[in-house]
């Protein structure tokens, strides 16, 4: 029996940016962009899902952000996810690489009872591929990054195929171990559709505090174990919850890196000389690029 | 902030007693920077057997190299080499700590960066000291750290004003390498590895490593082709125009995804970075990504059917027409005149 924790991201859909996406203090309103769930992320969770079928063992994901990631939870429902976690609270916001992996750290630290923790290479919008071994780093735990499948498991030991550049490794793995998991690892399976008829309706605690004000009949500790009870609660974590935690760490306040500034890209816009794509125009182009001794 | 050295460290990637090219770009950045500083160039290497390659550092300007020579080290694991890097910086907290964006850079580095609660930078493409005013305070010689994100829609200057370490990875041929004309005199400190019973979580049990064949970076001349192509019989058009002007051959993401050519002949943020005397950049569309990677090349030609297409603001010759009609008329002319 092995137990996964999956780290899983809603990222906005870089790939189809519009519109205005920074705003004035240089993070990103993230308002305007469709969110989707981090490709890579959902990859390391078909992984995990495939250890506890082949295993035993659970599987529990993780996210920190705000309320509506909870889509993406219940997505993760949809595949086989046993328990989610959405961590969320406004002083998070702003959080560089160092302070969600603080978070994320203290966050798997409360879910505890783990053999592997996974997250995927690279989350597509920050790019920077450092929250999982700044994660393992706060966890005392051994990494194994860009991972593409996970060939056994044995007597707490992993055996892993993974990429390096220019080639390939395998590695043995003392469990517990942290994972990162690359694009096209494994192809996440579909949802299943029974699956969707049961999660549909799992409600974060901000979405039962909702309902219970809304109807003066309702008092939200029964509402959340009422939803517990149902296996439909997805757990709702706020820095109060993390006692641990030390508020200088996290958020804009306890990240080191500070956006200096951002500019949307533009063209340098060089004069470019327009050659027609007749005879004369590439002939005339050709004998510059002789001249110059560029060709030839 | 007070009390900060104006040291620059570059952690020096070797596999099998090779250097990666990224380290030595580093180190030539490094110099610079260092000057900027006032300060000196470190280079760190982890290894066995590996003095040679802390003595070659030299050749690029470093005033002095810190070894840690061990059998552990004989190949890359994440925990021997965070653990002992680890050590270093929170002992020496050097002002600015670089490595290349590697597998093995991007796993080192985010942990050394998480223990000695450092910024850490990520794939920056420019790195400048310049003094800065950040929430209306004055801060002196930090580290601009400037890199693209959000799929390269935006690029960022990153600072880290109130950590005494500036950390940041940078990927390979973003920087150019050179040697400096008179090398500093060897000096090597060698520190001691000390064994832990973490050293062996992770074990290698095989590893194939291949030297990639191409060489595009040293190519003079690169024919790049795209997702405009169309297809791979059409994409034969690049190489015989690259076979007919002595180029090599090379693509955008989309036509590596199309299978029109191999992964190790990608041009852009996520392949190679490239800066040729020449090049060729035929049916691309010109995306910020594939921009990052070649636009440092000293002639640029585009070829697309699209006069609206955003590689034209780049280029310095642009054609407006079809690929399969533009190259085939291309390489008969040249052959023609070249007779
Ligand atoms: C323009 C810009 C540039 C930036 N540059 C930097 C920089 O250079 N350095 C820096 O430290 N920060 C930087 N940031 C901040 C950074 O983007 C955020 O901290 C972000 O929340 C996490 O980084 P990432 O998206 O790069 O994640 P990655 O490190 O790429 O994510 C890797 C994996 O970690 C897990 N993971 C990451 N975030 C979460 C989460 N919130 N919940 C659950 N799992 C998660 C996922 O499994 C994900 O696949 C930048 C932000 C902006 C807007
Ligand atoms: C995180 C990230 C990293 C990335 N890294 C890279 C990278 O390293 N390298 C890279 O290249 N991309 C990269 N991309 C992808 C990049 O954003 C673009 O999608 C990609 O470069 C587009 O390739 P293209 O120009 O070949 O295709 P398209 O954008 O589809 O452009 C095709 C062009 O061909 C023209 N055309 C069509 N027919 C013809 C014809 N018959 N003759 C001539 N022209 C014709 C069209 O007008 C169009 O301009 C990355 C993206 C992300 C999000």
């Amino acid at each position: 029996m092995y137990n996964s924790i999956v780290m899983v991201k809603q990222v906005p859909d870089t790939a189809n940016i519009s519109g205005k996406v920074m705003k004035d203090d240089g993070t990103v309103n993230r308002a305007k962009l469709p969110a989707i769930f981090n490709h890579e992320d959902k990859e390391a969770l078909e992984i995990a899902l495939q250890i506890k079928e082949q295993y035993g063992g659970t599987v529990s994901v993780i996210t920190m952000g705000p309320p509506r990631a909870s889509d993406m939870l219940k997505e993760c429902f949809y595949m086989g996810a046993d328990k989610a976690y959405l961590i969320s609270d406004r002083k998070f916001a702003g959080s560089d690489t160092l302070a969600t992996s603080y978070v994320l750290s203290e966050a798997i630290k409360y879910v505890g009872n783990f053999d592997f923790v996974f997250a995927g290479r690279q989350a597509i919008d920050g790019d920077t591929a450092q929250v999982g071994p700044q994660t393992a780093e706060k966890l005392n735990l051994s990494q194994v990054t860009y991972v593409e499948e996970i060939l056994n498991v044995k007597n707490n030991v992993a055996r892993i195929k993974r990429k390096i550049d220019g080639g390939q490794e395998v590695v043995d793995a003392q469990l517990p171990v942290l994972l990162t998991v690359i694009k096209g690892a494994q192809e996440p399976r579909p949802f299943s559709a029974k699956k969707i008829m049961i999660y549909k309706s799992a409600k974060t605690l901000l979405d039962l505090e909702k309902i219970a004000n809304e109807n003066s009949l309702l008092y939200l500790d029964e509402l959340v174990q009422e939803y517990k009870d149902k296996n439909l609660y997805i757990e709702t974590l706020s820095t109060t919850d993390l006692s641990e935690i030390d508020d200088t760490r996290i958020g804009l306040h306890g990240s080191p890196t500070k956006v200096h500034k951002v500019e949307s890209v533009v063209l340098s816009g060089g004069e470019v000389t327009k050659i027609e794509p007749t005879e004369e125009g590439i002939g005339a182009l050709i004998d510059e690029l002789l001249n110059d001794h560029i060709l030839g | 902030m007070e009390n900060v050295t104006k040291e620059v460290w570059v952690f020096v990637e070797q596999h099998d007693g090779k250097v990666a090219d990224v380290s030595l770009e580093l180190l030539s950045k490094g110099r610079k920077l260092a000057d900027r500083l006032n300060g000196i160039l470190k280079a760190v290497v982890l290894g066995y057997n590996v003095k040679n390659i802390a003595e070659e550092t030299f050749k690029y300007g470093v005033n002095s190299a810190i070894l840690i020579d061990h059998p552990s080290l004989e190949k890359y694991r994440p925990l021997p080499f965070s653990r002992m890097m680890n050590k270093l910086v929170n002992e020496n907290k050097p002002r600015i700590v670089l490595f290349g964006a590697t597998v093995v850079g991007r796993g080192l580095a985010p942990r050394v960066a998480s223990n000695t609660v450092s910024g850490l930078t990520a794939d920056c493409t420019e790195l400048q000291i310049k003094d800065v005013t950040y929430l209306k305070k004055d801060y002196k010689d930090l580290l601009l750290q400037i890199r693209p994100a959000f799929g390269g829609n935006i690029i960022a200057t990153i600072i880290t004003p109130d950590n005494p370490v500036q950390m940041a990875t940078v990927r390979e041929g973003v920087m150019e390498m050179y040697e400096v004309e008179t090398p500093n005199p060897i000096s090597i400190e060698e520190v001691e590895y000390i064994e832990d019973s973490t050293d062996d979580l992770i074990k290698i049990v095989e590893q194939y490593r291949e030297e990639s064949k191409v060489n595009l970076k040293g190519a003079p001349i690169i024919v790049v082709g795209g997702y405009g192509l169309g297809t791979k019989e059409n994409f034969k058009l690049i190489q015989a125009l690259a076979d007919a002007v002595g180029g090599e051959v090379a693509g955008s993401r989309a036509a590596v995804d199309a299978g029109f050519v191999d992964h190790d002949r990608q041009v852009g943020q996520t392949g190679v970075t490239v800066r040729p005397k020449l090049i060729f950049s035929i049916g691309i569309s010109g995306a910020i990504q594939h921009r990052a990677g070649m636009q440092e090349a000293n002639k640029i030609i585009a070829i697309n059917s699209d006069p609206e297409a955003p590689i034209f603001g780049i280029a310095h010759y642009g054609i407006v027409g079809k690929a399969e009609e533009v190259i085939p008329k291309f390489i008969d002319l040249y052959k023609n005149k070249l007779k």
